[in-house]
């Protein structure tokens, strides 16, 4: 239809009339203005909670009761950060997530890139089975597993300490497909240049694969961080006293007012963002790499 | 999944000659290397649904050993409770499939439309600022579940910024959180349907009245169907400015050069190529969906009137709060099968779908092709 319209528009310009010179540009203009009012007004949307958590955390109990909506306290108050950091059992979650992060991005990076180089370049037998076997792990839907992970987590007697906590995260399959379909995209002429000099598998691996999969390790690093520093449903079920909290655990505790009384918004909107703080440091520090990595890694 | 194909079968028939050290010695490492995944996965996922399994045709009440003699074999008891048992655990199975499938039902599709359309957006390539709305829309879903429920119980309060942002606009906001009625009920309660016509009332389906069924997502279900669209959307922006940025920019020129207008290029054009990015998106969407956990426990642990309750939650709660592990065991094994039948009906819809217009298309092309000669 509009391409009916556009030629006589067109003609109209050939013939030198002013009319004539408004359409194509000016469409374009009030498309493109109109796309930008658009993603604006959807920015905000998606901004909004996050500034009004950030502002609200810093209000008094009343104040963040009465001006829901506004993002300058009426009166700046650190009391919620205080309370947080002073009276509760927040420090120790923080700590306690934060060991379990490190712990299991570690291991996932260690793991995932031996099992990964394993299937992309060691030819042994059976390796097709434990790949297919690997697919079909993956299909399984994580929640399913919550109380059947509990059931050998206590089988194994490492319910209620760390290495039930940091131990079966360590299973990732995700990971491997990354690591694995990296090592395939990487020349092996190198690889075989160093076994030709004489290097072991392991230390052909140690010195010089692993140097060459930085990317692909840092987009390990970034989702074991990121999963494990959000996982949630996963310390439920492993563990039940109050020194193993950790952030998730503690914020959800908090927030179903099993803890306080009242509504206290500033305390629990505080705990959010302090939460929220090591993962958004991390994702506009490597933000590049995330959005190609969770691309990647969500197809997989 | 798709990308498993290639490597596997092909690199081991190439390399391996049999008797040579090197080779030998590779296939050692290899195992070596696999192993510590190997031992991991087995038992934090596979071990797990074997003993899962024993426990839902047990009546294990969480002492002592469930493997050791603790528990007795008590069969397909603990699923005949949940599907035809007629008592609380059975309604309650019910109550939670029914909110859960509301979920499913509004948050899947809007939430591949809207991440579509973000994607659509954002890829524009005369447009400034790319970067910062990709990342607008993408933040929410890296932080955790548990803090953007935090941030969504304070947004949707009685009194909170939604329902001011609502009054301004001369609209009395619900009471969000903590409104059990069904969102259909209100509709129907507005145009004067306040009882359920017997046909509704009588025949229960899975110990839950029809009328029951028909409820409609609870406006407190709603603020979870929001959240669920809020945190998920920009992920999936992500797979489709893939897909998109991976289309070659030929088909589109040449269409342009036919004179089609932005949206018909759009429609005939860009979409039926991302086919396979939406088939993806759904798919993850019905298994992501199905799967509400965090959120519940974080916010309603499904109050108001059972009506956030999700098999997930639900099965959590048996299991660990009412010690009726067998049970609970029982509703994850279901919600699995929900989760793998959903995805092959899924499949087979899709897939049928992308056959038959390709198919008309070749006969049409083949017609066309056929008059001059």
């Amino acid at each position: 239809m509009t391409a009916v319209a556009e030629a006589p528009a067109r003609a109209g310009d050939a013939g030198g009339r002013a009319a004539g010179r408004r359409s194509p540009t000016t469409r374009r203009l009030v498309t493109t203005s109109f796309v930008y009012a658009l993603l604006a007004a959807l920015a905000v949307v998606y901004i909004f909670p996050f500034l009004i958590s950030i502002s609200t955390s810093f209000k008094s109990n009343a104040d963040a009761a009465a001006n829901p909506l506004s993002l300058v306290p009426a009166t700046f108050t650190t009391e919620a950060y205080e309370r947080l950091f002073l009276n509760s059992d927040f420090p120790l979650w923080f700590q306690n997530s934060v060991i379990v992060t490190l712990a299991v991005t570690v291991g996932r990076v260690l793991f995932d890139s031996l099992a990964g180089y394993a299937l992309a370049r060691l030819p042994f037998r059976g390796r097709g089975v434990v790949f297919a076997g690997l697919v079909a792990v993956m299909a399984v839907p994580s929640v399913v597993l919550l109380i059947p992970k509990f059931l050998v987590i206590n089988t194994l007697g490492i319910y209620d300490s760390y290495s039930g906590l940091i131990i079966p995260l360590l299973a990732d399959a995700a990971g491997i497909f990354i690591m694995k379909n990296f090592f395939e995209s990487v020349p092996a002429s190198v690889e075989e240049a160093a076994r030709i000099d004489g290097a072991g598998t392991f230390r052909v691996f140690w010195s010089v694969v692993l140097p060459m999969a930085r990317p692909a390790l840092v987009t390990i690093v970034i989702l074991s961080f990121q999963g494990s520093w959000n996982e949630l449903s996963h310390f439920i079920v492993a563990s039940q006293s109050q020194e193993l909290f950790n952030l998730t655990k503690g914020v959800a505790q908090l927030s179903s007012g099993a803890l306080s009384q009242g509504t206290q918004y500033p305390l629990k909107l505080g705990a959010a963002v302090i939460m929220t703080i090591p993962v958004a440091v991390l994702f506009f520090v490597f933000q590049r790499r995330i959005m190609n990595a969770s691309a990647g890694a969500v197809k997989g | 999944m798709t990308t498993a194909r290639p490597a596997g079968t092909a690199a081991p028939h190439r390399r391996r000659r049999p008797g040579r050290g090197i080779q030998s010695g590779q296939a050692a490492a290899g195992w070596l290397f696999i192993t510590p995944m190997l031992v991991l996965l087995g038992l934090f996922l596979v071990l797990p649904i074997a003993m899962a399994a024993w426990v839902s045709v047990s009546d294990w009440t969480g002492r002592g050993n469930p493997f050791g003699g603790a528990a007795s074999y008590v069969g397909g008891q603990n699923y005949a409770e949940l599907l035809t048992g007629g008592g609380l655990p059975q309604r309650d199975f019910a109550t939670s499939l029914r909110n859960n499938a509301y979920y499913v039902l509004l948050v899947v599709p809007i939430q591949t439309a809207l991440s579509l359309t973000l994607a659509i957006l954002v890829n524009r390539r005369i447009m400034r600022g790319r970067g910062f709305f990709r990342t607008a829309f993408y933040f929410p879903s890296v932080t955790s579940s548990v803090a953007i429920t935090v941030v969504f119980l304070f947004l949707f309060t009685a009194s909170g910024a939604v329902n001011r942002v609502l009054s301004y606009l001369s609209v009395g906001g619900p009471n969000w959180i903590n409104d059990p009625r069904g969102v259909l009920h209100i509709v129907l309660g507005a145009v004067g349907v306040d009882q359920p016509p017997a046909v509704l009332q009588s025949a229960p389906f899975l110990g839950l009245s029809w009328w029951q069924w028909l409820a409609g997502p609870s406006v407190a279900m709603c603020v979870f169907i929001i959240m669920g669209i809020f945190t998920t959307s920009g992920t999936f922006m992500l797979l489709f400015l893939a897909a998109l940025q991976n289309l070659s920019g030929e088909v589109e020129e040449a269409a342009m050069v036919d004179g089609t207008t932005a949206w018909q290029r759009l429609r005939y054009v860009t979409i039926p190529m991302l086919r396979p990015t939406i088939f993806t998106v759904v798919t993850l969407g019905l298994i992501g969906t199905w799967q509400v956990f965090d959120q519940i426990y974080t916010g309603t642990r499904g109050s108001p009137g059972k009506t956030t309750l999700t098999p997930a939650y639900l099965s959590y709660e048996t299991s660990f709060n009412s010690q009726q592990w067998g049970r609970g065991a029982a509703i994850a094994f279901i919600l699995f099968a929900i989760i793998v039948v959903m995805t092959i009906v899924q499949r087979v819809v899709l897939a049928e779908r992308d056959v038959v217009p390709a198919r008309k298309r070749f006969y049409r092309t083949g017609q066309k092709g056929g008059e001059p000669s």
